[in-house]
């Protein structure tokens, strides 16, 4: 879904201070992740500081400055989901791909983070791997999902 | 209008999907495509339609077949094998197959109704009225179910009246805080200013909550309808929806909405012939908590860090850009067109005296019934959890309302009403809607811990008490959960927790320590069994259990073996296993195995302080 081009098309905002989220969601989508020369780029549109963009930035737990893994995985730690085992999920996660979680594996392959609520409590415990929601998970059947995963 | 008088009336078989988020996640688009085959394999030409979720999540994916002149059935848990043969069993054979028949929508004799179905017979759908039932692509659904009706009469009155109506309704705000809905709007229409703002709050920060995904998800326009009524009465021109990033879904259908609206006329200029302006932007969210807080989400608008100011002001007077801003949350605003169109007098006789209406919950935990309900205040737990969520597989131990902000209520409260002020006075609060069940295998210090976990990450860190307040509990809990901790820390725990209430600057901080201290307060006892004898009593705490192989049922299967990651188990085929502790890292996958595997023999158990 994301990270495919290399430089920033602006063209669409008018570069006033509210579209500062805005850009950084474009450009997290088109780029993949926030890049030094996306912020600069940003900083000249909008006629704010690099410093004050990274400030904003770093607030929200959704930009992230590291090119992202080929999948994405986001492991829900909302409250449905913790009383359900999730926290189990993600101890098994860590320990089969080798990563933390908000890391990458060594291979580039998965990226590992943890979400408040994918909104699917009814169905918890659950797992998103790219666009796919995993539901009424087990540790056996997320282990299983990875497996079939490698195979294909 | 002619596309749902085509529905009603169809010509042609109509597969009805249930495909929300919760649906899509269950395999309902997987379910679609077989279906899609199967049919084709009939060759029968029928057409599909989308819905969203209808509540009963946990029968998704939900599936409902209509072929011209029979009524329209209902089939639940459809997986992709089982929609070819319930398919194959009504074309071919023409019967109604019973196996995962949830029931028919209307009067069929014979047939078993679907809102009879008991998660939902005791459900009284306002909010929730249209959900599962209209295709939330199309306005003409909405349309011919009403929709829209309540703008056209605001509009033709002066915003005073609709003001009336909205304060004697008695609504109040459903994001959690309760205010009446018709003094918030008329502080904001008699703030002086020729500019002002409305914004619709779909932020949906309480995690184990799904109210306002599903309601927009099922019926944007109710939510958009709602919104721009509110605008015509406080006099505003332009409009914001805050939605968090994590509902794509929703966020796809708010924009389907807004364009059918102006190709309709009924958002732009001059909306309806009337004279008078809005238009709406939708904002994305940007993961951060703190920015479901007003004052923050305004901040975050505006383009900057979402950091919480000190009221007043209050957005009525100064909001966004310093202008008059109203901010309602989804579920308020998707109540509104309902109570214009029905009448004040109509709303106010539903629920309790202080708070009338219905309230959506997000039932999920350790309850049978999964899923989104709507009932009237006052209804009792129990009724919502035994009734209504056909209650649990184990025992009940207590229910979690309010999320991060709200407590724990154990079963002494069961029976108290649901209405914002008897949940305060037990210790907890309504919140936004999520009822969180927990049985005895949940453990309530853990849980307390895991609230303190995400308030101290998602605290802003602007005031002291909120910042360093909160990562001091949290520190207290950790030192509890994990065996550490003496029994000072529970006054510790108390006198820090009473003191950030009083002193933190906005509702996260202020809130942040009630988990902490309703769950100390009803079960203190397991506190103490952590502290004075290591132990948690529900075996959840990772530190304080451990994980064994009962000699005497273990079969020697070796599934476990094949399952454990860190290769802790060991033992030959047919032998009793054994557990290695120092390798074991408690990710359960043992625990599953020895569950699930049917020459296993339920050998591994799960245990804490006691030697069983
Ligand atoms: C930390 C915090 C988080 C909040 N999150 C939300 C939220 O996710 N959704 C919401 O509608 N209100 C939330 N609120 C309440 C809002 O500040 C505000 O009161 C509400 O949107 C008003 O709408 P209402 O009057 O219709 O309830 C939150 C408040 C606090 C203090
Ligand atoms: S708590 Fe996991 S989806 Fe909501």
């Amino acid at each position: 879904m994301t990270g495919t081009a290399v430089t920033l098309d602006l063209d669409g905002f008018t570069g006033i201070r509210s579209d500062l989220i805005p850009i950084l969601q474009h450009a997290q989508d088109s780029l993949g992740y926030i890049t030094e020369e996306a912020v600069r780029q940003i900083s000249q549109k909008i006629r704010i500081t690099e410093n004050e963009i990274y400030g904003v930035a770093t607030f929200y737990a959704q930009f992230r400055f590291e090119p992202p893994g080929e999948h994405h995985i986001q492991v829900c730690m909302g409250t449905a989901c913790h009383v359900k085992g999730g926290q189990q999920l993600s101890v098994s996660l860590e320990y089969q791909l080798d990563a933390k979680m908000g890391e990458t594996t060594l291979d580039g392959k998965y990226d590992l983070e943890q979400v408040a609520c994918l909104g699917c409590c009814a169905l918890a415990p659950v797992v998103k791997i790219d666009e796919t929601i995993h539901s009424q998970l087990t540790v056996l059947k997320l282990r299983k999902v990875f497996d079939e995963d490698e195979e294909s | 209008m002619k596309i749902w008088v085509a529905f009603e009336n169809n010509k042609k078989p109509l597969i009805i999907v249930g495909a929300g988020t919760c649906g899509r996640a269950a395999g309902a688009m997987e379910t679609w495509a077989k279906a899609e085959e199967t049919l084709k394999e009939l060759k029968i030409d029928a057409e599909f339609m989308e819905v969203g979720c209808i509540g009963p999540c946990y029968l998704e994916p939900l599936i409902d077949i209509k072929i011209p002149g029979k009524p329209r059935l209902s089939y639940s848990n459809v997986s992709p094998s089982k929609v070819e043969n319930i398919l194959r069993e009504i074309f071919e054979e023409d019967k109604i197959p019973e196996r995962d028949f949830v029931g028919t929508f209307g009067d069929h004799d014979g047939l078993k109704k679907f809102w009879d179905h008991p998660m939902l017979a005791k459900q009284e759908r306002i909010v929730l009225r249209n959900c599962g039932i209209i295709d939330p692509n199309s306005i003409d659904h909405y349309l011919a179910r009403d929709g829209y009706i309540a703008l056209e009469y605001a509009l033709a009155h002066e915003p005073e009246e609709v003001l009336e109506i909205v304060k004697s309704s008695g609504i109040r705000g459903r994001g959690g805080a309760g205010f009446p809905t018709g003094l918030k709007w008329g502080f904001c229409r008699d703030a002086p200013g020729d500019r002002k703002y409305m914004i619709c709050n779909a932020d949906e920060g309480d995690p184990g909550a799904f109210m306002n995904r599903s309601l927009i998800e099922g019926d944007p326009h109710a939510v958009l309808e709602g919104l721009v009524i509110a605008a015509y009465t406080i006099g505003a021109s332009k409009g914001y929806i805050y939605i968090r990033a994590e509902y794509p879904l929703a966020i796809e259908r708010l924009e389907n909405a807004i364009e059918q609206m102006m190709e309709t006329g009924l958002i732009g200029e001059n909306i309806l012939g009337s004279g008078f302006d809005f238009d709406v932007t939708i904002k994305k969210g940007a993961g951060a908590f703190v920015c479901g807080e007003e004052t923050a989400l305004m901040g975050s608008i505006e383009g900057k860090r979402g950091m919480p100011r000190s009221r007043p002001p209050f957005p009525a007077q100064s909001g966004l850009w310093g202008k008059p801003t109203t901010i309602n949350n989804v579920e308020t605003l998707g109540t509104i067109a309902t109570i214009v169109r029905k009448g004040s007098d109509w709303y106010s006789n539903i629920g309790t005296e202080n708070t009338s209406g219905t309230k959506t919950f997000s039932l999920v935990g350790r309850v049978r019934r999964t899923g989104l309900i709507e009932v009237p205040m006052g209804m009792s737990l129990r009724e919502i959890i035994f009734d209504i969520g056909g209650g649990l597989f184990r025992n009940f131990k207590a229910v979690q309302t309010g999320g991060p902000s709200g407590g724990c209520l154990s079963e002494e409260f069961l029976d108290i009403q649901i209405d914002y002020e008897t949940l305060a006075q037990a210790g907890s609060i309504m919140g936004s809607g999520g009822l969180i069940v927990l049985d005895d295998n949940t453990c309530v210090v853990d849980l307390a811990k895991y609230f303190l976990n995400f308030t101290q990450s998602e605290s802003c860190g602007k005031c002291v008490p909120c910042r360093v307040g909160t990562r001091q509990l949290w520190e207290i809990l950790e030192r509890i959960t994990t065996g550490q901790a003496d029994i000072e820390d529970l006054n510790k725990l108390e006198k820090l927790g009473t003191s950030i209430k009083r002193s933190a600057l906005c509702g996260l901080g202020q809130t942040a320590p009630n988990p902490a201290l309703s769950t100390l307060k009803y079960f203190r006892d397991e506190y103490l069994a952590h502290i004075l004898e290591n132990r948690c009593p529900a075996a959840v705490c990772s530190e304080l259990v451990e994980f064994r192989v009962i000699a005497d049922k273990c079969t020697g299967c070796q599934s476990c073996v094949k399952v454990c990651p860190t290769d802790a188990i060991t033992g030959p085929r047919s032998e009793p296993h054994n557990i290695d502790e120092s390798l074991c890292i408690k990710c359960r996958a043992c625990y599953e195995a020895c569950r699930f595997d049917a020459i296993a023999g339920d050998a591994i158990v799960i245990t804490s302080g006691t030697v069983t």
